[in-house]
């Protein structure tokens, strides 16, 4: 790589890895505003365009608060962070031709000048629109280029490997584990950070696309074809992802949660994934335990542990421990999962699972309840 | 009554528009253009409509203003009614519309062939369109990918798309081989190919690349359909389909579609930036080039809409590259036109405006493009806002602003009355501002993680005040297209005609009179300049009076000029058809068939077929290749030239070229799904398959070979006046093609392959069936040159039609060897 291009690379992923960029949220809002200021602003010196990007920008970070937990801006990851840097530097370049031809535009119609001869704009438009394109093209591609061999390789094989299936509206998740025996949860990832994980993507119906935006960049998941993704999350938090490609009716309503945690906090919590469901305790619990079973739940979802061994739906042993219900669309509380359980086609049209509106208040609490301590 | 004005009045006699409900029936290129202009833009207000209302549903988080079902057949529509019912097909209204009077001709060389176009479009399009008032419009996309579009959606909204979208797509196809034609062979005596306004470059072009880019959805098309409608598993996993089949096919038509978008507009800026610069093009041979090589790149760059799908590192890389490529020609004609102004006096204008506002647009829309071709960001900017950004900068900038101004600029050829330049200021400054507020931000809400095609999204994650910027926009937009729409509507009774040749043009459209007059062009001129009304002296009071070629109509007929490719000598003088209902007829049986299909009627469907036919059969029987009454004709300036050839020189051969150009192209890409699925299967065929054997494919294909040179013979004998040979050699090739079809099913047939088995199986069906048809038709059309020859309207003169059906067999003997090829050597072979 060319001396300039590997500095100019350089001082983006410095700038990119400025430590308070990723930190606290509490400051995030004032922060943005600086960073943003100071990075476009002195780094590159792109004058009011890229003030009044920068200010969008800043805007919209705002706007997402501490929840930036979707964005491409705020990465979390490796990739997310090359990416970002490149999008930086593609955004401030192209910014700066754009101005140039406005500026050509301008002067071409606006300024009073001396027509000029045919002779003088045949360099014009050789340099202009030949050579000068074709140099920055070339200087992008072996940018691009660059990044693309560590961006689709394989995971290092002794590093964790997780199958992610999309299924129409929700994704299965299976951590195989080092005994060959493995478990399974949905809509929700741990990881642990600054270690390389693997996914292996597949389908079990039309097509997905499977994208943690401030990890990593989007795979597809293709009926009949296994694709892989590696990323690298190198910031603890919780992220949202969600699927990419459209893929039906509720697409919209297609997201999970990753939650990127310390390789002890990770060991924890896979030990405590692989036991098998917690029996309820509380009385309403009890209760709501056995409308699961009476109500057929089983037919459907695994508890492992207990004689639902249902394989068409979420697998809910530790249902109780995750972020969100139905997908990444409602919090896990009490009232949330009675309502999903109530108007489920409602909350998700044409989602495969029933509604169980005919329970009635009382039993639809028990069975939230029973559901919510399957920590 | 002078010499000239009894000329004139004939002239007008020849060419005079049917009045009353007759009026439908014209299908004279200014009529027939004017209404697909008008048709393309009312489904553009129409898609536009779909996309207030999804920006409505957006505007705030969670909303439920549409139902996500509702959201899903509106954005399907608003994708596919935009590209297909108005970008593709306002290129083409334009272009009929504008095309002959650029070349000084009287019309297009197959008027009829554009009239069938229109009404087929005009028919599809409203069945398409309607369907989502009957909650049964298509909802996979406007890409449709399988397997989203086969089992999971049973209702018939995917069947219209695919049915639908065919039929238009075919009647796109129609008008492109029409456009070819007339670009290459209608142009005024003089005009060789270097001295063709750059517009006709554009269209040869764009024209070319329809011709090579829709056969391959087509294609896809039917496999789609037939996997809907009979279970044919071209892209079924579970039994050896690949739903990436269909996104190859897809996007082999749906990157160069970006091109064949944008190039048209530009092809309307390169005839406005010079006369608002008092000077000709700077770089034309620059141009040309840069446009070329655009539509050439255009085809290798389809990959990018792929990147994510999983594949290997060095495709990524190589279509990467490619992909990034095309921004050079794109530069190059960028800076002829600043150049071209640099060099000129700039007049400001309404129109000009436009082009600077769509071109300032479409920079930024290029280099979001550059931005999304390096594959690392497309990773992440892929099916987010980010791209739906990006796109619309692109064709809004790209097609839409130049579009509004072409209107500007030929509205006073077109309707002899000049539009508003203030109402026009309005319409761009509120445009432009609603465009930018509405699009700008997306990018950013992409950036932010939110995924395309969602009917909704949560709050917090800081797409809301975004997603309100935009809704607030999309309106500001509207407005500004309205403005517009009622400039053009508004009525104009009192206001003056325009004067002649407004804004000081100098190309030969602006010869046109004001109120204009239906003979197109008073005479057709010699040209040898490309500004022939800035360069040649006297030239229009010599058009005017008629002291070029063709004048007159002595005979009451419809004659236009056809000259030579390359240098534009006159070949002949083409009598052209004139108004007719066989047109509009052949367009609604046609649509019988598609429209019945999509309900699975077969029989209605059957009869519709026949139907249709059985009207072009009628159509080409009595329009076509008709003897005249004497050999040549005097033309003007002292030439002689014939009125009846055949071959190459004659349009008819060329139509049929270029058709079978198009249709080579939709069968290589069948023959690609086979290699296709032979690269992701170790064993393909599939063992114990036992395939459809080499007897009858062998059998068969030597069969049609034969069928092949007994009408190649026959043509030979009818010209030696041999008339017995020509019989029995005409009869006997309609005889070995029937049985050599036969033989061909028999292969798969007697082997019991099952299409709904494997794709194996289906694939083979598919080449089997596709062969056969076009046998079939072979048999047909010899059936119709021995019913010719026997009525006398053909001889061995005047054999235009066995001809042109012996070039058709040319195309069928290199299908079927490619299918026995396939089908029963590939197997033996790998």
């Amino acid at each position: 790589m060319p001396l300039t291009l590997e500095l100019a690379l350089g001082c983006a992923r410095a700038w990119a890895r400025d430590e308070a960029f990723h930190r606290h949220c509490l400051s995030d809002r004032r922060f943005m505003l600086d960073s943003a200021r100071r990075s476009l602003g002195h780094r590159w010196s792109l004058g009011p365009v890229v003030g009044a990007w920068g200010a969008i920008v800043s805007f919209a970070a705002t706007q997402a608060g501490c929840d930036r937990q979707q964005s491409t801006l705020a990465p979390a990851g490796r990739e997310a962070q090359q990416i970002a840097d490149l999008f930086w530097w593609m955004f401030g370049a192209g910014a700066l031709i754009w101005l140039f031809m406005m500026g050509l535009g301008a002067y071409v119609l606006v300024s009073r000048r001396r027509p000029h001869s045919e002779r003088q704009t045949r360099l014009f438009v050789i340099v202009g629109g030949a050579v000068l394109p074709t140099i920055l093209l070339v200087i992008l591609l072996c940018c691009g280029l660059a990044m693309l061999p560590r961006l689709v390789a394989r995971a290092p094989t002794d590093s964790l490997t997780i199958d992610v299936h999309g299924v129409q509206w929700w994704w299965r998740v299976r951590y195989a584990l080092a005994d060959g025996e493995s478990i399974e949860l949905a809509n929700e990832i741990c990881l642990p950070v600054n270690e390389p994980v693997g996914f292996n993507l597949r389908s079990e119906d039309v097509i997905h696309s499977f994208w943690i935006p401030s990890i990593g960049g989007k795979v597809d998941m293709i009926p009949g074809r296994t694709t892989r993704l590696v990323l690298h999350p190198n910031r603890t938090g919780i992220f949202r992802g969600a699927c990419a490609e459209y893929c039906g009716t509720s697409h919209a309503l297609m997201n999970f949660y990753v939650r990127v945690v310390s390789r002890d906090e990770f060991d924890a919590w896979l030990a405590r994934q692989k036991r098998d469901a917690v029996s309820p305790t509380e009385p309403s619990a009890r209760r709501g335990a056995q409308l699961f079973v009476s109500s057929g739940c089983g037919a459907c979802h695994t508890l492992r542990g207990t004689s639902a061994r249902g394989r068409v739906g979420p697998d809910l042993t530790h249902f109780g421990s995750r972020h969100s219900v139905g997908a990444g669309i409602l919090p896990n509380d009490r009232q949330s999962i009675s309502h999903w359980l109530q108007r489920t086609g409602h909350i998700k049209p044409e989602v495969e699972m029933p509604d169980f509106h005919v329970l009635g208040e009382e039993q639809l609490a028990d069975l939230a309840a029973y559901l919510e301590q399957l920590k | 009554m002078s010499l000239q004005d009894e000329q004139a009045q004939r002239l007008l006699k020849a060419w005079e528009t049917p009045k009353g409900w007759r009026y439908w029936s014209t299908v004279n290129n200014s009529h027939i253009g004017l209404w697909y202009t008008v048709t393309a833009f009312a489904f553009f207000l129409f898609g536009g409509g779909l996309a207030l209302l999804m920006r409505i549903q957006l505007a705030i988080p969670n909303n439920d203003f549409l139902s996500a079902d509702q959201y899903n057949q509106i954005f399907t529509m608003h994708g596919s009614v935009m590209m297909f019912l108005f970008a593709v097909p306002i290129f083409e209204a334009i272009s009929i519309l504008l095309l002959p009077q650029m070349l000084g001709a009287r019309d297009l060389p197959l008027p009829r062939l554009s009239a069938y176009s229109y009404w087929c479009f005009l028919i599809g399009g409203v069945f398409v369109c309607g369907s989502i008032f009957f909650d049964a419009a298509p909802r996979g996309g406007w890409f449709m990918y399988p397997p989203l579009t086969v089992a999971y959606q049973p209702g018939i909204g995917a069947d219209i798309w695919l049915l639908g979208l065919s039929f238009i797509e075919v009647s796109s196809l129609a008008a492109a081989v029409e456009l070819i034609v007339g670009v290459l062979k209608c142009r005024p005596p003089g005009m060789r190919l270097n001295l063709i306004p750059l517009y006709s470059w554009y269209i040869l072009v764009v024209a070319a690349m329809i011709l090579f880019a829709f056969p391959p959805l087509i294609a896809g098309d039917l496999l789609l359909e037939l996997e809907r409608a009979f279970d044919w598993p071209f892209f079924d996993a579970r039994r050896g389909g690949d739903p990436l089949l269909w996104q190859h096919l897809f996007w082999i038509f749906g990157h160069p579609e970006v091109y064949i978008v944008f190039l048209p507009s530009v092809a309307l800026v390169a005839m406005i930036v010079p006369t608002f610069a008092r000077t000709p093009i700077v770089g034309y041979s620059w141009v040309v080039l840069a446009a070329v090589g655009t539509g050439f790149l255009s085809f290798g760059l389809w990959v990018h809409h792929m990147f994510t799908t999983g594949l290997p590192g060095i495709s990524i890389g190589i279509f990467s590259a490619a992909s990034q490529a095309v921004a050079i020609p794109t530069g190059i004609q960028l800076f002829c036109f600043l150049a071209t102004l640099l060099v000129g006096r700039v007049v400001h204008s309404v129109s000009l405006l436009f082009v600077f506002g769509g071109l300032s647009t479409f920079i930024i829309g290029g280099l979001t493009g550059v931005m999304v071709a390096v594959a690392p960001f497309d990773f992440q900017a892929h099916d987010s806002y980010f791209v739906v950004g990006h796109l619309h900068y692109v064709l809004i900038g790209g097609a839409i602003f130049p579009v509004i101004a072409g209107c500007y600029y030929f509205a006073p050829m077109v309707t002899g009355k000049q539009l508003s330049e203030r109402l026009g200021q309005w319409s761009f400054w509120l445009a432009i501002v609603g465009f930018n507020v509405t699009f700008l931000p997306m990018h950013l809400t992409g950036l932010l993680g939110l995924p395309r095609r969602v009917f909704t999204y949560p709050s917090g994650l800081g797409f809301e005040t975004l997603n309100l910027i935009s809704s607030v926009g999309a309106f500001v937009l509207a407005a500004g297209l309205l403005v517009f729409v009622f400039d053009i509507l508004r009525p104009r009774r009192r206001q003056a005609w325009s004067p002649r040749n407004p804004w000081q043009a100098g190309t030969l459209e602006w010869l046109a009179e004001m109120p204009s007059r239906s003979w197109g062009i008073r005479s057709i001129p010699e040209i040898d300049s490309r500004y022939p009304l800035w360069d040649q002296p006297n030239f229009v009071r010599d058009v005017d009076e008629g002291r070029f070629y063709l004048p007159d109509a002595e005979e009451g007929q419809r004659e236009t000029l056809i000259t030579s490719t390359i240098d534009a000598r006159i070949i002949y003088c083409l009598r052209v058809g004139g108004p007719t209902w066989l047109t509009f007829w052949a367009a609604i049986f046609t649509a019988g068939v598609f429209i019945f299909a999509t309900y699975h009627w077969w029989v209605a469907t059957g009869i519709s077929g026949l139907l249709a036919l059985a009207t072009i059969l009628v159509w080409l029987w009595t329009g076509t290749a008709v003897i005249p009454e004497k050999p040549r004709k005097h033309v003007g300036l002292g030439i002689d030239a014939p009125l009846y050839v055949s071959g190459p020189q004659a349009v008819g051969w060329w139509a049929m070229f270029i058709t079978m150009l198009g249709d080579m192209t939709a069968f290589a890409s069948l023959v690609f799904g086979y290699f296709f699925y032979w690269t992701i299967h170790d064993d393909f065929p599939p063992q114990p398959s036992p395939g459809p054997g080499l007897l009858w494919p062998l059998t068969g294909g030597t069969l049609v070979a034969f069928a092949w040179l007994c009408t190649c013979a026959a043509r030979r004998w009818n010209r030696q006046e041999r008339t017995l040979p020509f019989y029995v050699g005409v009869l006997l090739s309609v005889v070995l093609a029937l049985t050599g079809g036969a033989a061909m099913l028999a292969g798969p047939w007697t082997s019991r392959l099952d299409p709904t088995a494997h794709v194996y199986p289906a694939t083979v069906w598919v080449l089997v069936g596709w062969t056969v048809v076009h046998v079939a038709l072979g048999a047909l059309m010899n059936g119709y040159c021995t019913a010719r020859r026997i009525a006398g309207r053909m001889t061995a003169e005047y054999d235009a039609d066995i001809t042109n059906v012996r070039l058709y067999w040319h195309f069928v003997a290199l299908t079927t060897l490619v299918t026995v090829a396939v089908i029963a050597g590939f197997p033996r072979v790998s």
